[in-house]
């Protein structure tokens, strides 16, 4: 089967600004992404993450190596994989639909097929009742569901997300975890996932990613079948309190503690 | 005793207050009670004589005068001689340097506009290509940042020796007071959109002229409104000096004439209609910003 999205030893360098050493953002990276894999990015802040999504989003050029899209090579941003990011992206001088629908304006899609569109992705996202209401005056929750439906509507082949729920409460953001995971069951899209929370990355990725920072690379990878079991029909609260979930749990924790102990002592 | 007590209940009301964020609360009664202090205070200073008309005119000269050169009876007339009322109009209108309040108004009105809407439709696109292009800000900021500090009478000669005595001559140096805080505020706009909303629009596969129309002008528009207010307080500032230039009739006119005069109940009338106007159009401008920019300061 063809990868919906692959890096080939994909490297970045940051040019120092202070005179100092170069950054190597992201060291030969190489990934895959399968049809309706959730694959998420775990690691501390600094290990290049968001270089990564950036990198297969289009919005930075790899100082080495090369992305495909289908075994297409791309060049920049597409709607071809859409983005959403942890705040501050949507466009508060349009109403919520006119934001799900912004896409397909440029586009220069008509008014009632964008309309018809827009509202069936508010719908996947529960928000359809909202249509008309300011961007401002929705909870943070709200606006990242406003987000990802609008990253939705141009059918995108990959969801590339940015830390979605980094600033939102503990409570928004578990239930957040569920939509975004029935989201993905219903379209079946191929999901790219960044986050720095443990037990987030666990319980949603079908392949967790674990960086590791100074240079930004890969350093394990781990198949997991939580969040299908959360499709299945399982309890959230019963999944994460599962032995083999805490398990696992500590396990990465071990490696990321490690690691910064092995930085400390240099 | 009540506008006290309510000044002591809401304290009482609000005991977060103390430690919430410094000058929050309404401030519209105490402004109010500022203005009736202050009218209140002119009128009895003239009334018991402390200051001699020349320096102070009392609060009714003032409006005496109003009535006088803005014609009000005039007009009223012809408005009888109009309706039937009387056959034929006795009164004269005098006004003030051979023209009426109302023309003097006119003129200073249309110079300020004229000028301000000149300055917005060059300002405004001149710094937002400022704030997205290199060579264009390069090119503008040391022009505009070096005119910017200098007061507009000092260049003022100079407009005279290039531009003439004429309209354009006085039009031209309000322009240039209205244009560098558009033009600044405009470029400052464009710098607030965030690089999220940017690249959001890229990758619903927008172009860049797209990104530029959809995405930075609008993110801007909140600080181009702001531009706006300043600008046209400028050149309500530089309207005096523009009309210090063989000006006929106009308000700064009006003004610098009666001071020759010693007419300060004139300078008076002057000073508080350029006022009035100003902040009436301050206001519609918040009422245009409210209306066109209802998010801003809250994203």
């Amino acid at each position: 089967m063809t990868a919906i999205l692959k890096l080939d030893h994909v490297n970045v360098v940051y040019p120092s600004t202070t005179g100092g050493e170069s950054v190597r953002a992201l060291d030969n990276i190489c990934i895959d992404f399968q049809p309706e894999e959730f694959v998420v990015a775990l690691g501390a802040s600094g290990c290049g993450k968001t270089t990564l999504l950036n990198v297969m989003a289009g919005f930075i050029p790899p100082t080495s190596g090369t992305i495909a899209l289908k075994d297409k090579p791309i060049h920049g941003p597409g709607k071809d994989r859409g983005v959403v990011f942890q705040k501050h992206a949507l466009l508060p001088w349009l109403n919520v639909i006119q934001n799900v629908g912004f896409g397909l304006k440029l586009q220069g899609v008509g008014q009632k097929e964008r309309r018809e569109i827009a509202l069936a992705n508010l719908n996947l996202v529960g928000l359809s009742d909202f249509e008309t209401h300011p961007i401002y005056q929705l909870s943070g929750g709200m606006q990242q569901r406003v987000g990802l439906a609008r990253a939705l509507t141009s059918d995108p082949e990959i969801l590339l997300m940015d830390e979605p729920l980094g600033a939102l409460d503990a409570f928004t953001r578990e239930s957040m975890q569920e939509l975004i995971l029935k989201v993905w069951d219903k379209t079946h899209k191929t999901v790219f996932f960044i986050t720095h929370s443990i037990e987030e990355a666990l319980f949603m990725a079908t392949r967790l990613i674990v960086m590791s920072p100074r240079p930004g690379r890969i350093t394990h990878e781990y198949d997991l079948k939580f969040c299908r079991e959360f499709i299945a029909g399982t309890d959230t609260r019963k999944i994460k309190s599962s032995p083999e979930f805490i398990k696992i749990r500590e396990e990465i924790l071990a490696i990321i503690h490690g690691e910064e102990l092995l930085e400390e002592l240099g | 005793m009540d506008i006290l007590g309510r000044f002591r209940r809401k304290k009482q009301d609000m005991p977060v207050d103390s430690y919430g964020a410094p000058g929050s609360g309404r401030s519209t009664l105490i402004s109010a009670v500022t203005i009736v202090v202050l009218l209140f205070g002119w009128w009895l200073v003239t009334r018991l004589g402390l200051i001699k008309p020349l320096f102070l005119p009392a609060p009714a000269q003032v409006i005496g005068k109003f009535e006088k050169i803005a014609c009000t009876r005039y007009y009223l007339e012809g408005l009888w001689v109009y309706l039937g009322l009387i056959d034929t109009p006795k009164l004269e209108c005098a006004g003030f340097s051979d023209s009426t309040l109302l023309e003097h108004t006119y003129w200073s009105l249309y110079r300020v506009f004229s000028a301000f809407f000149l300055a917005v439709v060059t300002a405004v696109p001149i710094g937002i290509s400022m704030g997205m292009n290199r060579i264009s800000r390069g090119f503008f900021d040391p022009l505009i940042e070096f005119y910017r500090p200098i007061p507009p009478l000092a260049y003022l000669p100079l407009i005279i020796i290039w531009f003439g005595i004429g309209e354009p001559a006085k039009i031209i140096l309000i322009y240039l007071s209205c244009f560098a805080p558009l033009a600044i505020n405009a470029r400052a706009g464009v710098r607030s959109v965030s690089i999220e909303q940017i690249h959001a629009a890229y990758s619903m596969g927008a172009s860049k002229q797209q990104v530029i129309w959809h995405v930075v002008i609008k993110a801007a528009l909140p600080e181009i409104l702001t531009g706006m207010r300043v600008a046209i307080a400028f050149g309500w500032t530089t309207l005096v000096a523009a009309e210090m230039v063989a000006a006929k009739a106009g308000l700064g006119v009006m003004v610098l004439n009666a001071a020759r005069f010693l007419a300060t109940d004139i300078v008076f009338l002057g000073i508080v209609i350029i006022g009035i106007i100003a902040f009436m159009f301050d206001l519609l401008m918040r009422r245009i910003e409210r209306a066109l920019v209802p998010w801003k300061g809250k994203v």
